[in-house]
């Protein structure tokens, strides 16, 4: 009984001093926001990443000359294959194309006309003859191309080429084919001006996943000019780029974090005079110290514990029903083709737990410290001061 | 006593909506994992794509994957990064040599 006294006399406490307290609910809870967002749509990003690049290729083997990536021979391909555990090995032609029209960079990709891929996520078909094209989101909606539309491109001889859209990616499948311009493997060939008997680089199927390391390392030996990367590689690539140390998110993590930090030192490093009068009139009228610390930890908790649920709640909201708008602006850069996404919600209940441990104690702990150097002052020392 | 009856209600009321969006995202995530991450899987299988569609402003911003090891400086050594999406991706840790295992 004597606690939830304590409690209401602390909720008092702070309805005295209303417009103070709001404003330190409001800054308290922005912050914890921010800490949130970020971690809740890096997690996201980084879950939907390893979800969706699962069924990558096994192992893509580039040529790297002079230290960069080069064109490789479609000669390697037969004795790649003759490599125990290989199955397929297919050559990949794509390629970058700068759109001077809308000053967009395109993905050009190639498949192979000859096998019959039935996608869900396209609506029309894939190119199956010379001149046709799939366009991903971006690209469709950028030119306006939607099916059965033409698609003027300029090849690598300066010719304008025109494609006829028989396929287009439906928005759900943007965070992958934003865009991509799909073409037949001849086509990119041509395109591209590629001489023969070269792709920009080559798929390979490893039957046993326990064994890609292995091929990836006969291949290198075979062919020391190569840079086999692996799924795996690809999948931790994006673990690294969308973990919450990665370089902006880590920016914006840490201003957040300082900005907290502003806050607790203010309330640690001295209470107000007001303050300490008022401790020192409490001890005077019989009130006990852990009575006071007690007080003081219930008006912390309680604007820390308000703070910290209004803060999870915001991030939700931004993150997950709105997109994360504030920090996708962070996130795009200098891209003109974005894609409009919408994250599948993922949560980490341990970071969730990790942020409360390290905002709402040390928001207490600051709380209550300065005002246990008060309460064990004399009490007439206290109210004279 | 009536304060803090008020504190516990507003409490009980943040933690209910929390749990409300907990759940709600849940089930969205049930139903997407179902439905559209399986076919943008089978999509990049079939097109055999590498890397996520995001930032297309520069080769390795687009295949970061893919990217020359020294992709953010490959214009000139110690060249300033040129793009803000280079501040989002982090130096590649050092890759591990095909067949000694993973890092």
């Amino acid at each position: 009984m004597q606690r939830f006294k304590i409690l209401e006399y602390a909720l008092s406490s702070l309805g005295r001093r209303k417009g103070k307290h709001l404003s330190i609910i409001a800054v308290y809870a922005f912050t914890i926001s921010v800490l949130a967002s970020i971690l809740l749509l890096s997690h996201a990003l980084r879950e939907e990443a390893s979800a969706i690049l699962a069924d990558a290729p096994h192992v893509v083997v580039q040529r790297i000359s002079a230290g960069r990536h080069d064109l490789i021979s479609t000669d390697i391909i037969d004795p790649v294959r003759q490599i125990p555990g290989v199955g397929e090995v297919r050559p990949r032609y794509w390629g970058y194309y700068f759109d001077g029209i809308t000053g967009a960079n395109y993905t050009v990709l190639g498949i192979d006309d000859r096998r019959t891929v039935e996608l869900e996520l396209l609506e029309g078909a894939l190119p199956e003859a010379p001149g046709e094209c799939a366009v991903g989101g971006g690209v469709s909606e950028l030119r306006e191309a939607g099916i059965g539309d033409e698609l003027v491109l300029v090849d690598s001889r300066g010719v304008g080429v025109i494609f006829e859209v028989v396929g287009a990616f439906r928005s759900e499948s943007n965070l992958l084919t934003n865009d991509l311009v799909v073409m037949s493997n001849a086509d990119v060939i041509e395109f591209f001006d590629l001489p023969q008997n070269r792709a920009t680089d080559l798929s390979v199927e490893v039957f046993n996943p326990k064994e890609v390391q292995t091929v990836a390392a006969k291949i290198k030996v075979l062919y020391p000019d190569t840079r086999p990367i692996t799924r795996s590689e690809i999948i931790r690539t994006y673990d690294a780029v969308f973990h919450w140390r990665s370089g902006m998110v880590l920016m914006v993590f840490f201003s957040a974090l300082i900005a907290f930090c502003i806050l607790a030192w203010d309330k640690a490093t001295g209470i107000s005079a007001e303050e300490r009068r008022e401790i020192g009139i409490l001890k005077a009228i019989g009130w006990s110290t852990s009575d006071v610390l007690e007080l003081k930890f219930w008006e912390g908790a309680a604007i820390s514990v308000t703070s910290f649920l209004l803060g999870l709640i915001a991030a939700f909201v931004h993150v997950f029903l709105l997109d994360a708008p504030a920090l996708a602006a962070v996130v795009k850069g200098w891209s003109v083709l974005f894609p409009q996404f919408r994250l599948t919600p993922s949560l980490n209940l341990y970071q969730i737990f990790v942020m409360g441990f390290l905002t709402v104690v040390p928001y207490v702990a600051s709380t209550v410290i300065p005002s246990w150097t008060a309460a064990i002052t004399d009490p007439e020392e206290v109210m004279r001061a | 006593m009536l304060k803090h009856r008020v504190f516990a209600a507003v409490t009980l009321l943040e933690v209910a909506l929390l749990v409300v969006l907990v759940l709600h995202c849940n089930a969205r995530r049930q139903r997407e994992s179902a439905s559209v991450i399986p076919a943008n899987r089978h999509l990049a299988r079939q097109l055999e794509l590498t890397d996520l569609a995001i930032w297309t402003e520069a080769r390795y911003t687009r295949h970061p994957s893919q990217a020359d090891r020294f992709a953010p400086f490959q214009d000139l050594p110690s060249s300033l990064e040129h793009f803000p999406a280079g501040s989002v991706v982090p130096p590649p840790e050092r890759a591990p040599e095909p067949g000694r295992g993973s890092r």
